[in-house]
């Protein structure tokens, strides 16, 4: 039989599949930082793309703006969630959030920030709707609050998308951690529900959610697409730097591209290592304040203001997401109007051939891609079931490294690399590119439900006469239908948003919704903006309403799968 | 070629150390019971011979099914019946496909129907093929699991304390039911339990595992 052959190598495969491109990305930045790139003609070692990088005046603050934005916008999320959290879980308006999370979280990163942009830009949205009563401005005054110096417009739209990455997580470890109970428990002891909560759940909360905190921490340093968005231009951040190094014409450039990428990546391993001993030191603190046995002044203020910023950051997605629809149907719009003079279907039928061709592109790769993923994690996952194969603690580091390792380290190294054999950029190359960001994403989300399913249902298949095919067929992957579609869901959401990976993978050639809509940032066609911003977060959008409502068409009758 | 189920010389061990040990032979209609507190490996028996043991287990010795040796066949070629405390009818399918998800090979679409039919009415279920099985009664459950079973052909049974979950009056009920059709088709049984009533009424010999 087929499946007996192949199934005890797909998990290799799978971690070649995700690690591969990663470590063939990495030797490919070093190379070329050490000034060895035979395709340009040249042979190293050499340490002259350091130099000039390090020659580079705007590099001090471009290194700094990494740092600076990632560390601020990973600790308030992380501040947000955990407030929001601790005061706020299992009421009403928790639920509420809750709910939101899902659309929220698929939002790609790309439509948040221009949607950000479209709000709190000098002529966004609130400033039209408060002018001239309250401000008296009839034209869009000066400030620069959008791409300001210090990267504040970029932190908080990093923070409006990771507070519900985070809260997702936080969400899922707390099923874990018998959060109810040690709750109740502290409050019985007189403690408030915020610190009794931060003494008693949180330790452990965060013991399980470290790693994503991590991702989080990795992936706001070295952002693209947000960057381009919302962050300054002069200098941009070293990500940004990176991409316009490595997407110059002259091939020498690419050497100081790469070494400005080993650069980014010091710098984020050594932004991790700070992470980790503030960690430490925040354990030592906590164990103080646990000592102490203070119950909780401030509770009231604290829980506030989790409350207050988690719904600013969703208000702010949503809304975001509105401007960008009346953006797109706006016919002549003046400052300081709350409203545009005409809606009409005028810009999406001018870009309905773009649309459509970056529609179709964006479809393929994120369909090829989530299926390649879906195949590889089953595969694994009942690979592990059937040889009672055991995940480890550092099988999980593997699973998380692509998440970890920034893109921008790798990706200019895999595309140098690919220079360098002759192989076209193009759609198939993005799509192994995409794989090794979209199979982590799929993995985590399917691994604890297909873990968890009954393992008894397979005895009784089996003893029914069943074979393991027909067992993995008929009985499991049927009973999970809803967290496969899920995890697909999520795949497809992930591929949609992938700026970098397509950019440079694809040569410029491979032009998806995400792409196009962030080639438009610097032109400042708000109208297209609008239409392809919205054509994006529709494709990111609609799995994740398909994921729900195909199990309950099909399961409809089915009560037993209702909730499963 | 004698009729029956054989344990020869079994034993079962974790990290080394032996915890289950057990030498007997059932014969076509008779009922052996094992009994003994939770976690002495009762369980770990039965899924040494349902052949899903898992890694952290090893074992010696061997299971003879009818005289066949199924010590190393795979799990779904050895023609071992399994009922647990839990049903465990497959919730995506109706009450009639999980029947036939039991039934063996074989038969035309028609002669499949009318024999899954045939055994609803025979456990007093007419009628309820397609009800979906989250709606039935815990007794018409439990019913349902022993004809999907018994549609296999099983040439043993095993009975992993299958009453436990039923209350006192449907347990009688179900356990006369299990123990009739068992008899009607000279299944040898094997059943795990830890109530001296379940243990008393199959009327056979009772073996305690103790704990090591």
């Amino acid at each position: 039989m087929k499946t007996r052959r192949y199934l005890p190598i797909v998990p290799m495969l799978t971690l070649l599949v995700m690690l591969g491109p990663i470590l063939a990305g990495l030797y490919g930045t070093f190379l070329p930082a050490f000034g060895h790139l035979p395709a340009a003609g040249l042979t190293g070692p050499s340490l002259q793309p350091f130099a000039s990088v390090l020659g580079w005046a705007g590099l001090p603050r471009a290194a700094m703006l990494s740092v600076s934005t990632g560390l601020l916008a990973t600790s308030v999320s992380l501040l947000i969630v955990v407030l929001l959290t601790a005061g706020w879980s299992g009421t009403r308006p928790f639920r509420a959030i809750e709910r939101l999370l899902s659309p929220l979280l698929a939002v790609p990163h790309a439509a948040a920030a221009f949607g950000l942009a479209f709000l709190i830009a000098p002529s966004g949205w609130i400033a039209r709707l408060l002018s001239p009563a309250i401000t008296g401005w009839d034209r869009p005054p000066d400030l620069l609050i959008l791409q300001d110096t210090y990267g504040f417009a970029l932190t908080a739209g990093l923070i409006v998308k990771e507070v519900p990455f985070l809260l997702l997580i936080t969400l899922s470890a707390m099923g874990q951690a018998d959060a109810q109970r040690s709750a109740v428990v502290a409050q019985a002891l007189g403690y408030g529900r915020v610190t009794g909560w931060l003494k008693t759940v949180f330790p452990r909360v965060y013991a399980q959610i470290r790693l994503p905190v991590y991702v989080v921490l990795a992936y706001a340093m070295s952002v693209v697409d947000m960057a381009v968005i919302l962050g300054p231009n002069t200098p941009p951040t070293l990500s940004v730097q990176i991409v316009k190094l490595m997407s110059d014409p002259n091939l020498a450039m690419r050497l100081e591209g790469a070494a400005a990428a080993i650069l980014q990546l010091g710098l984020v391993v050594g932004a991790l290592l700070f992470w980790r001993i503030g960690e430490w030191a925040l354990g030592v603190l906590g164990g103080r304040w646990i000592a102490v046995g203070s119950r909780g002044k401030m509770d009231v203020v604290a829980g506030g203001f989790g409350l207050g910023a988690g719904v600013i950051c969703a208000v702010t997605v949503l809304l975001g997401l509105v401007v960008l629809a009346v953006w797109s149907f706006a016919g002549y719009w003046g400052f300081p109007d709350a409203m545009p003079e005409q809606l009409s279907f005028r810009n999406w039928a001018r870009h309905s051939g773009g649309t459509m061709d970056a529609l179709w592109e964006t479809v393929v790769i994120a369909g090829v891609v989530t299926v390649a993923a879906l195949i590889l994690t089953i595969g694994s996952l009942e690979a592990e079931y059937r040889y009672g194969l055991r995940v480890s603690q550092r099988g999980l580091w593997l699973l998380y490294l692509p998440l970890l390792v920034p893109q921008t380290a790798f990706l200019p190294g895999l595309q140098t690399l690919m220079l360098s054999f002759g192989v076209d950029v193009g759609r198939v190359p993005v799509m192994i590119a995409h794989l090794v960001f979209v199979l982590p994403y799929v993995f985590l989300s399917l691994s604890d439900p297909f873990r968890a399913w009954d393992g008894r249902m397979g005895t009784i298949a089996a003893a029914l006469g069943a074979s393991p095919d027909r067992v993995l067929w008929r009985v499991r992957l049927p009973m999970l239908l809803r967290p496969v579609l899920t995890a697909a869901a999520l795949g497809v959401a992930v591929s949609v948003g992938q700026y970098l990976p397509t950019l440079l993978i694809g040569g410029g050639r491979v032009e998806t919704l995400t792409t196009e809509a962030v080639a438009l940032a610097s032109g400042g066609d708000r109208r297209a903006i609008g239409v392809y911003g919205l054509m994006q977060t529709a494709a990111a959008l609609l799995p994740f309403a398909l994921a729900l409502a195909v199990p309950a068409i099909i399961w409809r009758n089915r009560r037993g799968l209702r909730h499963g | 070629m004698d009729k029956g189920l054989v344990l020869r010389d079994v034993v079962i061990r974790k990290a080394g150390v032996a915890m289950v040990s057990l030498s007997r032979e059932i014969a076509s209609g008779q009922v052996l019971t094992v009994m003994g507190p939770s976690g002495v490996g009762k369980s770990t028996l039965l899924a040494f011979i349902t052949g899903t043991l898992v890694k952290d287990f090893s074992a010696s010795g061997s299971v003879i099914l009818d005289g066949h040796d199924i010590t190393t066949t795979p799990a779904h070629q050895r023609r071992v019946g399994i009922l647990f405390q839990d049903d465990l009818l497959f919730p995506h399918l109706s009450v009639a496909q999980n029947l036939s998800f039991g039934l063996i090979e074989g038969g035309s679409a028609a002669a499949r129907r009318s024999v899954v039919e045939a055994a609803l009415e025979e456990v007093g279920l007419a009628g309820f093929g397609s009800r979906d099985p989250a709606t039935l009664s815990g007794g018409q459950k439990a019913r349902v699991a022993l004809m999907r079973m018994l549609l296999s052909e099983p040439c043993a049974l095993l009975l992993d304390e299958p009453f436990s979950r039923l209350d006192t009056a449907l347990r009688a009920q179900v356990r006369e039911l299990v123990f009739a059709r068992a008899k009607a088709r000279a299944l040898p049984v094997l059943m795990v339990t830890h109530d001296a009533e379940d243990a008393r009424a199959a009327g056979g010999e009772i073996v305690t595992f103790a704990p090591s």
